[in-house]
């Protein structure tokens, strides 16, 4: 089926980004002709070595982090999240207890599980409706035989940002590794790995602008980790592997363009992704807002709209050249709504109808504008076809359970 | 991103037949909001048995509009014989095909076109539970005859074959051990287990105690883990296990029968058969 127009808005950068121009543009030399490996006694090599060193740089002032060597290159997010936990479960052996959230990305989550099959024992601190941590939770697991505590700092489904700075300081009030998943934060808001006190604190560039294949973990001076993969001396020993100069390179300047632009997400992004969502909520009476409307990154908007489904939705918005993402059931391909949305219990009648949209520092107001003249056909054709909506009244049907 | 065929797709965007009938003498609803579908089927059927006109509602993904959208389309004009004998497959085949993961959209269709039938015929009271069979799925509320029907239907092997089909057990998972005793006793299969259990031996109190420890964490536990649950291991006298739920298991409405249909089953076939699972509060 053709398109009907030839507009393409991409709201899905949770999911991943565009590569910035800038960041192209800065890898193309390392494509071609700068090939050299950065270990080499040559100064072919030598000369790679150097603006490896200056990515090492960028990335580590992206998170706030006072020494270059603080960052360890891995090949995505889920390797960094795998380091920081398996690595240091490798470390403290005799320490058999993980402190996580409910809410986790899988590279977390599903990690955690298989540990659990392992003998490992997991605690998983619950949200409340709003997305939020329960922190008295949390303060309550720990204890002697805790090995890390592993908390998001944002989550990449609703947006919601948890308070890792006091998390930060629980934790290392009792010394335990304190790992910061913040896939969904940086590039979005400032990071600053001292004054969150983590030892370990994962980022990964595709989701502000770099390329896919290149993730990084900030590891505080001293933290005791293990590497989990064996090799040569790459990146001190603790990620063994020929560096990927390129994604490297990529990652470094995207680093750049973030902490230039982090000001540009405070104001102009967040502004158009509150006029997106007001423009929805105010306009649908089916419509409810997904996590908590202030503590959130500002590119983030989780709609769930009750009595139609989201893969519907994102079929619908697709045809329409709009992409977005959905916590539905039928459009994971598991048949279970997203984890997230049912640990913050979201009623059954909107966890299957959420939808997610988040913006770029490229979105444009005149792609909002786009977005919020489309959706009230989307949203009024599906609500036509369901059957837990009676047209003539315009109001929705009584649902016997 | 589904692989979806021109037809799926032109069906979602442009569903035919949407709407009610208000006249209709055949009105059938399956699925629910919970499950994230559900199609209601409206039938208007003339005195010769031939179907008039057919409308629907649903509320589901993509396949699930284009499902229902197919099936009005192929009976609108046969007689109710004739539809009655529509199956899934004719559905997925009317569409070109659909996924694996989506066929459970095409029962959907097929399960409410027969019910409405059923309603025609007088053959129902209205209380779809009844007509259907025992629920083997709770989460999904999927009929043991919606099951065998599939499996006989497609010819499925596997538990995931039939969750991909008719959703069952695709959530807490406990429907799952009853699955397979269809799945096997479809494919004619003898369980030599249930030959051997009959023989054995009483089992000492502390081999007991540490079957049901291994059984409750290495088994039970991850199960209830998976969705959002948890139990705890408090007493065992005999054969009487005490056991606490956890995590999501508190609040859930099916706790019981996770209790039951779970625990107690899983402990009935790795320790004894008669074992008893009790709630501590």
């Amino acid at each position: 089926m053709k398109r009907n127009n030839k507009q393409s808005v991409y709201l899905d950068n949770n999911a991943t980004t565009m590569a910035a121009p800038e960041v192209f543009d800065a890898m193309a030399p390392f494509l071609r002709g700068r090939y050299g490996n950065p270990s080499s006694m040559h100064g072919f090599g030598g000369s790679v070595a150097k603006d490896v060193a200056g990515a090492r740089m960028s990335v580590a002032e992206l998170v706030g982090a006072v020494n270059d060597f603080e960052i360890v290159f891995t090949g995505t997010g889920t390797e960094s999240d795998n380091l920081a936990i398996l690595g240091t479960l490798e470390y403290y052996k005799d320490r058999r207890h993980i402190i996580t959230s409910r809410v986790e990305h899988p590279a977390v989550l599903s990690l955690c599980k298989k540990l659990e099959k392992d003998g490992y024992r997991v605690t998983y601190v619950p949200v409340d409706g709003a997305g939020s941590l329960d922190l008295e939770f949390l303060k309550g697991s720990i204890d002697d035989n805790t090995a890390i505590v592993s908390i998001m700092y944002a989550n990449n489904e609703t947006g919601v940002i948890f308070p890792v700075e006091e998390i930060g300081a629980l934790v290392k009030q009792r010394g335990i590794t304190f790992h910061v998943d913040a896939v969904q934060a940086a590039g979005k808001i400032p990071i600053d790995v001292n004054k969150i006190r983590c030892d370990l604190l994962t980022v990964s560039g595709h989701k502000f602008h770099a390329p896919k294949g290149i993730g990084a973990l900030y590891v505080r001076r001293g933290t005791r980790i293990r590497p989990i993969l064996i090799g040569g001396h790459q990146e001190k020993g603790r990620r063994p592997g020929t560096e990927n100069v390129p994604g490297i390179i990529g990652i470094g300047k995207a680093a750049e363009l973030a902490l230039e632009h982090l000001g540009e997400y405070a104001a102009r992004v967040k502004r158009l992704r509150d006029r997106l969502e007001q423009g929805i909520l105010g306009k649908f009476s089916n419509a409810r807002l997904n996590g908590d409307k202030e503590k959130r990154v500002p590119n983030t908007s989780n709609i769930g709209f009750e009595f139609i489904e989201g893969e519907a939705i994102l079929l619908y918005l697709d045809e329409q050249g709009i992409a977005a993402s959905s916590g539905s059931a039928c459009s994971s391909g598991s048949l279970e709504p997203s984890h997230v949305l049912r640990a913050m219990g979201v009623p059954f009648t909107s966890a299957h109808g959420s939808t997610r949209f988040s913006l770029s520092r490229y979105t444009t107001e005149e792609e909002i504008d786009y977005v919020l003249s489309v959706i009230p056909g989307v949203v009024g054709r599906l609500l036509e076809i369901s059957p837990y909506w009676d047209n003539a009244k315009k109001e929705p049907v009584p649902i016997n359970l | 991103m589904w692989d979806y065929t021109d037809k799926v797709k032109e069906l979602y965007m442009h569903p035919k037949n949407v709407g009610k009938i208000d006249d209709a003498n055949a009105v059938a609803e399956v699925g629910s909001i919970v499950c994230g579908d559900a199609l209601k089927l409206y039938l208007k059927i003339d005195e010769k048995g031939v179907i008039r006109d057919a409308k629907f509602e649903t509320f589901g993904c993509g396949s699930a509009i284009a499902s229902s959208s197919a099936l009005t389309e192929m009976i609108i004009g046969t007689t109710v014989e004739e539809a009655g004998k529509i199956t899934n497959k004719d559905i997925a085949r009317y569409l070109g095909g659909l996924p694996e993961e989506k066929m459970h959209c095409s029962v959907m269709g097929n399960e409410a076109l027969e019910k409405a039938i059923a309603m025609w015929r007088g053959e129902t009271t209205g209380d779809h539970v009844d007509i259907e069979g025992e629920i083997i799925c709770h989460c999904f509320g999927v009929t043991e005859n919606l099951i065998r029907k599939a499996i006989r239907d497609n010819n499925l092997k596997t538990v995931e074959d039939v969750t991909n089909y008719t959703k069952a057990g695709g959530a807490c998972g406990s429907c799952i051990p009853k699955i397979e005793d269809i799945l096997h006793e479809m494919a004619g299969l003898v369980r030599e287990a249930e030959a051997g259990r009959s023989g054995e031996k009483q089992l000492t109190n502390i081999k007991r105690m540490k079957l049901v420890q291994e059984t409750i964490g290495n088994v039970i536990k991850p199960m209830l883990q998976n969705d959002g649950g948890d139990i705890e291991l408090v007493d065992i006298d005999g054969k009487n296990v005490f056991v606490a739920l956890r995590g999501s298991c508190v609040s859930c409405l099916a706790a019981g029968v996770t209790l039951k249909n779970l625990v107690e089953a899983k402990l009935r076939e790795f320790v004894e058969e008669d074992i008893v699972v009790y709630e501590a509060k």
